[in-house]
């Protein structure tokens, strides 16, 4: 698989997000594939974001909260750890792998922190290839079809 | 309210699997506010079907809508030509919602996404607890506000049965014995003599006897509509 593949970063703006400003003012570098979206907590994160980033074709999403205790709304990030559970079995029930989607806890001086959960998500990519909802249909039927064989 | 649970996806999918085109006809009353079929759930629902066929290799044209109460037929009209489009409606609304789609659009195939469980409340944030069982005739005033029809696993009109332990039911130690919480409420309140004063059986008349029960206010109907 080339560099053709998509991330999506849900970050909340206190933590996350400031960690990944921290990390472009350090001039880390972590892989271009991904995309930010600041959120104002990860409280915010709804599970239909998450499916319709899936249904659009991203080939992962991430979601990055405050650390456990630290959320400036006190638990929008314990509210985000369960709603990314049931994401997770969600794509599970539809036939996408779970793995997909992951919670990180990043605080805004986490600047390399940030870097590494970038990476982490892009070698899962790599493992499980792009998402399949972007191809098209019947190629992914005949490809589950060889599989099975 | 009515508590309502979505049913597995897998029953879900195979009972839309025949249709090309399906609505998902979600309610904004009772199912939304135990988040089984709002308008939320029916934009969940509809999303992970869309992808769940399409990774199947079938795609399907899923779309949804919700209206603010499935029934009555006032809210079912506004949604008509979508739901005529269709092949079928999967929906998301209680057994009642699911029969006044059917009732209403008779060429419609309709299914039900959910499990419609029990008259109830939110205990918890994410807890919903069975209170009343319709039973037509209503004993509350003579049990301190506890049913006994309800919570006594047994529905015993006389209880507790001898299986009551420490507040427990024996039917599962996590049900709180409805009969120990009249006992104990009446005591709080000075009124446990309520207890033993002989009262007649309980005119089950009014519940599941006698086939659907319906009920008609004179003084509400619409002259046209006598
Ligand atoms: S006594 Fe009957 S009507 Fe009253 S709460 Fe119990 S089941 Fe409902
Ligand atoms: S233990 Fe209590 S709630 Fe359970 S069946 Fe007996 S009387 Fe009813």
């Amino acid at each position: 698989m080339n560099g053709d593949y998509q991330i999506l970063a849900f970050c909340c703006q206190y933590c996350a997000y400031a960690a990944a400003d921290l990390a472009g003012g350090l001039r880390l570098q972590y892989p271009p594939q991904v995309k930010i979206i600041q959120i104002p907590c990860t409280g915010k994160m709804d599970v239909l974001y998450a499916l319709q980033a899936f249904e659009e074709g991203a080939d992962a999403v991430m979601v990055a909260g405050c650390l456990p205790g630290d959320c400036h709304f006190l638990e929008g990030n314990y509210n985000a750890v369960r709603r990314v559970e049931r994401v997770k079995h969600i794509l599970q029930a539809i036939g996408l792998q779970p793995e997909r989607i992951k919670m990180f806890h990043i605080s805004s001086s986490m600047a390399s922190r940030f870097v590494s959960a970038v990476e982490e998500m892009c070698s899962i990519v790599k493992e499980l290839g792009p998402n399949p909802l972007r191809i098209d249909p019947k190629v992914v039927s005949e490809e589950k079809g060889d599989e099975s064989e | 309210m009515i508590i309502a649970e979505q049913k597995p996806f897998e029953e879900i999918k195979r009972s839309i699997a025949p249709a090309h085109k399906v609505l998902v006809v979600g309610c904004g009353t009772c199912v939304t506010v135990c988040f089984a079929g709002g308008a939320r759930e029916a934009a969940i629902l509809a999303a992970s079907l869309r992808m769940a066929f399409k990774l199947n290799g079938d795609p399907k044209e899923i779309t949804e809508v919700t209206v603010q109460r499935q029934c009555e037929w006032e809210y079912l009209d506004a949604v008509a030509e979508q739901v005529g489009k269709a092949e079928v409606v999967l929906s998301l609304g209680c057994g009642v919602g699911v029969q006044a789609i059917a009732e209403r659009f008779p060429r419609t195939w309709v299914v039900p996404g959910l499990n419609t469980s029990f008259l109830g409340m939110p205990a918890e944030q994410g807890v919903w607890v069975e209170r009343c069982a319709a039973c037509g005739d209503c004993i509350l005033g003579l049990t301190a506000g506890i049913c006994p029809i309800a919570r006594c696993s047994k529905s015993l009109l006389n209880g507790p049965c001898g299986g009551s332990q420490d507040g427990h039911c024996e039917v599962n130690a996590d049900i709180p014995c409805g009969w120990q919480l009249i006992y104990d409420r009446l005591k709080a309140l000075g009124k446990v003599e309520m207890l033993y004063e002989i009262r007649p059986p309980k005119n089950w008349r009014a519940s599941r006897d006698g086939g659907p029960r319906k009920i008609v206010r004179p003084d509400l109907r619409l002259i046209e509509e006598e």
